[in-house]
């Protein structure tokens, strides 16, 4: 292989420099005993084009979003991800650089990482942001951890039109965290705030999704009154590219808004790698998890930002770290700093009425065909749960024979709603393929 | 430099958007956002422009030399940028039908099986997003493993060393565990008397980087297996260090009962500036059934995600993990094949060639070989000239070099933690040890040059108080404050006071 830089006589003068005869001598450091007596069972080298041929062959074998129409969202979504992105996204300098500890060296990031802050500060109206957390699934876990740490309570309760994942990764970190999970069902597709206020109380934060699961509008206003009412903290989880249409949680009262960031600048890539976004009212600053830039200045009084805040941090910080974080998603934020840059306010709010248009067309075109819409006087936003008249899967099946994926199995969560699909809107479907998905989905 | 909020401009755009001819649609009033979020406005060549002289202004592995211990910052094979940018891998969702993930599945299968053998235990789980998640998903199966027992309430204390990363502590404090500190040895062990009387039935584990964060293989590996294990408490290895020994001796071999991989240090998936990452776990076969779900299972020819794991932790990330952290870590490995070996091989060879060049100008603690990477005390350089290790460091930036790890591992006064990773020439090695010679004849004759350094970054040293003091974390739009004004006023009075 060729990532290696060193020939057969600098090895020699490299040995004789430390004083010993063989790389061996090195290795004796390690008790004989434990040392592994024979050469890795691994498959033989592969040179660069067997490599690429290898996982061209690997990824042929997957059927992507360019190759089947796809209406698949549920968290991750198709959108469109600007070219410039992808330009910034390979500069090695970004690319190659670890966490900013030294920051004469990493003035760049360092201010990327600010303006990415800003952004999100921006769209969820919020005084603080970290420098992102891994996705939309962990920072839910790390919002009830600061909640605990900030109310003193260990009661958090999560709305069962929340993410199914999300809610899945709170409950995986329940036991270590100490806290005890209450979920509130919805009300025909929504959270009823009575009910939320009642299952509010002595909690620590409460968690609604905006839009949610099911694409549905919470009374989000509400939902934040109700939970203020209950002395707990209102966390929206909310999806970025709806801001610009939407109301910023912190202008409704929310303590902290978090989120996925994938709709902002990131390919679907099967998952991951992706960004979790944290924000939150100032008075939470110091009990933020992760990494904060913040602004100084040099010794010549000239600007420049830092690694800041880090006594909350594991490195300074040990066991009473806010969190044990430390590699987050720097490369991903980046991407969506540029994207929403690149949007602009004007932009963000077109992606967003197109969304909006391009799902109610689709709304009303499979009710006209027959189909039943499960929460029919629902507002939605990008995404909406419709019935099919058989098993979901069933369903699929058929149209992605017909080069469409037509969303996602509902009953793969929900009791109920084995016939229904989650159907998501992006700014790349077109009326004629939406078109094409009613008559799929009608047949 | 301005930030891009500062050259925004009402009324530029870059982007351009489809707009399907259809009726306007609105959200309810209530709803609606009453005064649009100030994102940037800007013209795509200025945008381009704008990120271009950030990216100017930031230091990786492809500027030069990034010798930060501990964070393995190796060259990253652009051929895997090239495989990761596949449609096929970029394009995929997440939920898309198993039948047409099977490329995806059978990479992340292959993957588990690869790491499974480099590690020497048998069940693997990709999901966590890094290092440090790995340690809690780690720890929360430990919790699982003895609740399961019936030793749950009883087994509450997890054994750190004091060589060890913040992580491993803050991790035992969100896992719900106490912290149980042992100290090292005068020859950098983990001291074994210290030990044996805070290994007792209210232990769950121990938390071990080995080699140690002061590059050090523990001569003492066997014995602490012994101890823990004759106390039917578990091995946690942190694998941070891992660049060290892979094809040369397996942590599952030598008694760990769970291990974290971070696939952004020793399978060389790029750092990004801070992420992302990949902390894959693997494990014995006893602590398998509680491993997070989906498993990436095989059935014949056929891959499959099983969900059906009664005893699983739950999730500990969404979906299977970061996918394209896998692809770039499966590319690297296949790279290698069984030669993984010389990786590791080289990388302790290049460590030993540094120290040995500099162990003689800077004191080392410990009068041994090394692994992967070692540490030295600048502590000399303070007490005969003042000089501090961050004069050291901020010096090395001048030569062109980011500076290692300093202040760390704590145990080390004025620390230098230095790893070259094995992909660095010998060329390279030699002008950082010449650099690192050269900064300390500076120290004695003319102090004053590091004590101002950096000289030629874009900005001078910083000041970080100030940053804590009066926390300006988000631009302020109209109501932001210029620094630069008042740093110049500042300077001003500075003049008049003289």
């Amino acid at each position: 292989m060729s990532f290696l830089s060193l020939t057969e006589q600098d090895r020699e003068q490299m040995l004789e420099t430390i004083g010993i005869d063989s790389i061996n001598e090195l290795l004796e450091q390690i008790p004989e005993r434990v040392r592994l007596g024979r050469a890795l069972d691994l498959e033989p080298a592969l040179s660069e084009p067997e490599l690429v041929a290898h996982l061209t062959e690997l990824a042929a074998r997957n059927v992507d979003t360019g190759r089947e129409v796809s209406f698949l969202g549920a968290g991750i979504y198709d959108h469109y991800v600007p070219a410039v992105v992808d330009a910034v996204l390979a500069r090695g300098e970004f690319l190659t650089a670890y966490t900013p500890y030294q920051p004469e060296m990493s003035q760049g990031v360092l201010q990327a990482i600010f303006e990415y802050q800003t952004a999100i500060c921006e769209l969820t109206g919020m005084d603080v942001s970290n420098a992102s957390g891994y996705d939309g699934t962990t920072v839910a876990a790390d919002a009830c951890y600061l909640a605990k740490q900030a109310t003193g309570r260990s009661k958090v309760v999560l709305t069962e039109a929340l993410n199914p994942q999300v809610r899945q990764v709170v409950k995986t970190y329940a036991p270590g965290f100490g806290l005890d999970v209450v979920e509130v069902p919805h009300r025909g597709g929504t959270t009823d705030p009575n009910e939320l206020r009642t299952a509010a109380g002595e909690a620590a934060c409460v968690i609604f999704q905006q839009p949610n699961f099911f694409g549905c509008l919470e009374p989000a206003p509400e939902l934040a009154a109700a939970v203020n009412d209950a002395g707990a903290l209102a966390v929206a989880h909310v999806d970025p590219v709806s801001l610009g249409m939407l109301e910023a949680p912190g202008a409704y009262g929310c303590a902290l808004a978090i989120g996925e960031g994938q709709s902002a600048g990131n390919y679907q890539s099967y998952g991951g790698p992706h960004y979790g976004f944290l924000a939150a009212r100032s008075e939470f600053i110091r009990r933020m998890p992760g990494r904060i830039s913040g602004e100084t200045v040099d010794s010549e009084g000239k600007r420049g930002f830092v690694l800041t805040l880090q006594t909350r941090e594991q490195h300074i910080r040990r066991e009473k770290a806010t969190s044990n974080i430390t590699t987050n998603q720097t490369l991903l934020a980046l991407a969506g700093l540029v994207h929403l840059s690149w949007l602009g306010p004007q932009g963000l709010r077109e992606l967003g009425e197109t969304c909006l248009a391009l799902s109610r067309y689709a709304k009303e075109r499979l009710s006209d065909a027959g189909l039943e819409l499960v929460f029919p006087d629902k507002t939605t936003f990008k995404e909406f749960a419709v019935r099919v008249g058989r098993p979901a899967k069933d369903a699929i099946s058929d149209a992605r024979a017909a080069g469409i994926h037509p969303g996602y199995a509902l009953g793969r969560d929900y009791s109920g709603l084995d016939d229904a699909l989650l159907v998501a809107l992006t700014e790349k479907r077109t009326i004629a393929e939406v078109d094409h998905l009613v008559e799929v989905l009608a047949a | 430099m301005k930030l891009v909020y500062e050259k925004s401009k009402p009324g530029r755009r870059a982007s351009s958007l489809p707009r399907p001819e259809l009726p306007p649609a609105e959200v309810p009033e209530e709803l609606r956002r009453a005064s649009p979020p100030r994102l940037p406005e800007l013209s795509e060549p200025e945008l381009v422009r704008h990120f271009t002289a950030l990216a100017d202004r930031t230091f990786g592995v492809d500027t030069g030399f990034y010798p930060l211990g501990s964070c393995t910052m190796k060259h990253n094979p652009r051929v895997n940028e090239r495989v990761v940018s596949l449609p096929g891998f970029r394009d995929l969702h997440p939920l898309q039908e198993e039948d047409a993930s099977q490329g995806a599945l059978e990479l992340m299968w292959r993957l588990q099986e690869i790491l499974a053998e480099i590690v020497g235990l048998p069940a693997v789980s990709l999901q966590p997003a890094a290092g440090s998640q790995g340690e809690l998903t780690g720890l929360l199966l430990m919790r699982a493993y003895f609740a399961d027992r019936g030793e749950g309430d009883q087994r509450c204390e997890i054994v750190i060393p004091d060589t060890a990363h913040g992580t491993n502590p803050a991790s035992v404090t969100m896992a719900g565990y106490e912290l149980v500190g042992v100290k090292t040895d005068p020859r950098g062990n983990v001291d074994l008397d210290d030990l044996r009387g805070k290994v007792g039935p209210q232990t769950a584990g121990l938390m071990l980087t080995n080699p140690s964060t002061l590059g050090l293989f523990d001569e003492g590996i066997e014995e602490i297996t012994r101890i823990f294990h004759e106390a039917g408490a578990l091995m946690y290895y942190d694998g941070a260090n891992l660049n060290a020994i892979c094809g040369i001796a397996r942590p599952g071999d030598f008694g760990f009962d769970i291990v974290h991989f971070n696939l952004h240090k020793t399978f060389s998936q790029p750092h990004g500036g801070g992420g992302p990452g990949g902390g894959p776990i693997a494990v014995r076969e006893r602590l398998e059934p509680y491993l997070p779900v989906p498993a990436v299972v095989r059935e014949g020819e056929t891959f499959r995600l099983d969900y059906e794991r009664p005893k699983t932790i739950g999730k500990v990330r969404g979906f299977c993990g970061p996918f394209g952290v896998f692809v770039r870590s499966y590319a690297y490995i296949r790279s290698y094949g069984p030669a993984l070996r010389e990786m590791s091989e080289i990388a302790v060879l290049n460590a030993n060639y540094l120290l040995a060049r500099l162990k003689d100008a800077y004191e080392a603690p410990f009068d041994r070989l090394c692994m992967h990477e070692f540490v030295l005390s600048g502590r000399r350089l303070k007490r005969e000239h003042g000089i501090t290790t961050l004069d050291v460091a901020k010096r090395l930036m001048d030569y062109g070099f980011h500076p290692p790890t300093i202040y760390f591992p704590l145990i080390v006064p004025e620390a230098l933690m230095i790893e070259p990773t094995e992909t660095e020439a010998k060329e390279t090695l030699d002008a950082f040890a010449d650099a690192m010679l050269e900064i300390a004849r500076e120290a004695a004759d003319q102090p004053e040059v590091l004590k101002e350094a950096p000289h030629v970054r874009p900005v001078k040293r910083l000041d970080e108080i100030r940053a804590v003091k009066q926390p300006v974390v988000r631009y302020g739009f109209d109501e932001h404050d210029d620094p630069q004004g008042a740093g110049e006023a500042r300077q001003l009075e500075a003049q008049k006071g003289a």
